[in-house]
């Protein structure tokens, strides 16, 4: 009975056979897909996010006091490249983002390895190279601000106590954008770890059987086969890290402020300083500035690694 | 056997004390200064504190400056709470339909979500934009931003997420008689429930520690956050290091203990995608 309705009812409204009538009969599962289900997340992405970004091009033109703009070309351009207080902030973007970014991957690497491998206390070790990475930056920048003050803090007393020099890890002009890009590794080294066990263990392990029968030792093995394994993974880490680099604000504002004098600074922080001093068309300049370079540098490199990324 | 056995032991306990000395030490001293007195927390010695004022320390710090660290937790757990609550609902939102229909428009959005996590945010634009909806330095203005900047990262969890999960489970509640509405919130959002564990708990610890957001866009005294209040406090009160480790200590705290509990989320959501600043 119900066999025979149905292929009548296939026929009559001549749909193929085998697709269930009632779905036939009703409107097409595509419509249980309502569009609108879009509209939410449009209204907060456009107007919280893509006006700004938009809007960022033409302040970045003008002297602006948030209620009156003046248009004034490209002179924000002109001061922010002229002015060494400034654009030495573009250099030290990119020397703490390329720092802290190699250094992770070289890092993250060598960790996750140790981490795959025969180790006893693997848990543990773990937990404690991840858990800096969910802790407040600036929580662990207050902390080691006092940890490597040049008087009292317990580094320097650690290098005293063997003869060693004690440097001014976050007061000498020339060490400080280096001792945060080391805080900044300290800190983010967990999830490059993390990433790259990811991946490491994602490779078949038949791999490493064949090249251990095939009589490969174990740098052969770490060339040959983990490396070109994992460069999907690799990938993920330079990407994810250089952005963080370049975008990097809260662990410099909260160890050194920028200083000592200008030394430190950053595009993220001379963005903050500007815009306190009221300077809120040349703020958004360094907006834009940090927004081009960002873009020149990630389009480029995630090109090239995702196109080089292996595929199992 | 032996020797590889032994091999592991010995690279494990270096890599114990190596690894004990460079990420615990650095916390063990926050929580030893957190017990001292202000005189012993000022010279800032690893030492165990001669008088032992953990307790005291606690509630002179939750109720110093006016209670300031208080009033922060409550605002902070209130903007955490409401911007997640609402990125999760949207963001598996427009997964569910990204993943289930394919459209034309398909590498744009792409285009868009990817932009939104690359991109740092245009912050002096934005605070104009608040200023315009009268939303600049409330507490609302501020959850819809924070919703806003983790949106792109929750979509792109939850469509790759929801493209594991079966048409053919649609077809069925809706044989069964479900509208659109209700196939999502009672058939497909109940089956996400791994992925929203996930999304909630990694951007919950990532709007509990935001710093910049609530530095350009929630000024003022009576809304400050719990980052903000930290490092304010340790502007002001250099004569009371051991509040301030203790304060450290108080908002490093929750993620701590959501880490505890959610290890495997935490490491699973950070590990897939995870493209955020």
């Amino acid at each position: 009975m119900m066999t025979a309705n149905s292929t009548t009812a296939n026929h009559a409204v001549g749909i193929k056979p085998g697709i269930p009538p009632l779905i036939a009969r009703r409107r097409p599962i595509k419509s249980f897909y309502p569009t609108w289900f879009f509209i939410p997340v449009i209204v907060l992405y456009v107007v919280f996010f893509a006006v700004p970004t938009f809007s960022s091009f033409y302040f970045s033109l003008t002297r602006w006091s948030l209620f009156d703009s003046k248009f004034i070309g490209f002179d924000n351009f002109v001061q922010f490249f002229q002015d060494p207080q400034l654009y030495t902030s573009f250099t030290h973007t990119l020397i703490y983002a390329v720092i802290t970014s190699g250094a992770k991957v070289l890092i993250g690497f060598f960790l996750a390895l140790l981490l795959t491998g025969p180790i006893v206390g693997r848990g543990y070790l773990r937990a404690l190279v991840f858990f800096p990475v969910l802790i407040s930056t600036i929580g662990v920048g207050i902390m080691w601000k006092s940890l490597l003050d040049p008087f009292h803090g317990m580094v320097n007393a650690v290098l005293g106590f063997f003869g060693l020099p004690q440097p001014g890890w976050f007061t000498d002009p020339n060490l400080a954008l280096y001792s945060i890009a080391g805080v900044d590794i300290w800190k983010g080294v967990g999830i490059a770890t993390v990433i790259f066990m990811a991946g490491f263990v994602a490779i078949p392990n038949e791999y490493f059987e064949a090249a251990r029968i095939d009589g490969a030792g174990s740098w052969k093995i770490l060339r040959q086969i983990t490396i070109p394994l994992s460069k999907g993974a690799t990938a993920t880490v330079i990407i994810l890290s250089l952005i963080g680099g370049l975008r990097s604000f809260d662990i410099i504002w909260a160890t050194t402020g920028g200083g000592p004098g200008f030394t430190s600074d950053v595009l993220a922080s001379v963005i903050y300083k500007q815009y306190q001093a009221g300077f809120y068309g040349l703020s958004t300049a360094g907006n834009v500035v940090l927004f081009l370079l960002v873009t020149i540098i990630m389009v480029p490199v995630s090109y090239f690694l995702n196109r080089k990324t292996v595929e199992l | 056997m032996t020797r590889q056995r032994s091999r592991a032991w010995i690279a494990g306990l270096i890599a114990i004390v190596v690894s004990t000395v460079v990420f615990l030490v650095p916390f063990a001293f926050v929580l030893l200064q957190a017990a001292k007195t202000p005189a012993e927390a000022s010279n800032l010695a690893f030492s165990w504190p001669t008088n032992f004022q953990f307790v005291q320390n606690f509630w002179d710090t939750l109720t110093s400056n006016d209670g300031v660290i208080w009033r922060a937790i409550i605002n902070s757990t209130v903007l955490t709470v409401f911007s997640v609550a609402i990125m999760v609902v949207l963001s598996a939102m427009a997964g569910y339909v990204l993943s289930r229909k394919k459209s034309k428009w398909g590498p744009l959005v792409n285009f868009f979500v990817l932009a939104g996590l690359i991109v740092p945010p245009a912050v002096v634009p934005t605070i104009w934009v608040l200023q315009g909806l009268k939303l600049f330095g409330t507490l609302p203005g501020m959850i819809l931003v924070e919703a806003t900047f983790g949106l792109s990262f929750c979509i792109l969890l939850f469509r790759s997420f929801i493209g594991n999960i079966p048409r053919e489970l649609d077809e069925a509640a809706v044989l069964d008689g479900a509208g659109p509405i209700r196939l999502f919130f009672k058939v497909v959002l109940p089956l996400l429930r791994p992925v929203v564990v996930t999304v909630i708990v990694v951007q919950s610890v990532f709007v509990f520690n935001d710093f910049a957001g609530p530095l350009y866009f929630l000024p003022g005294d009576q809304n400050v956050t719990v980052q903000l209040a930290l490092f304010t406090f340790s502007g002001q009160n250099l004569s009371f290091y051991n509040l301030l480790f203790m304060a450290i200590f108080l908002i490093t705290l929750p993620p701590l203990i959501a880490y505890i509990f959610f290890n495997r989320q935490i490491v699973a959501g950070m590990t897939s995608g995870a493209v955020k600043g």
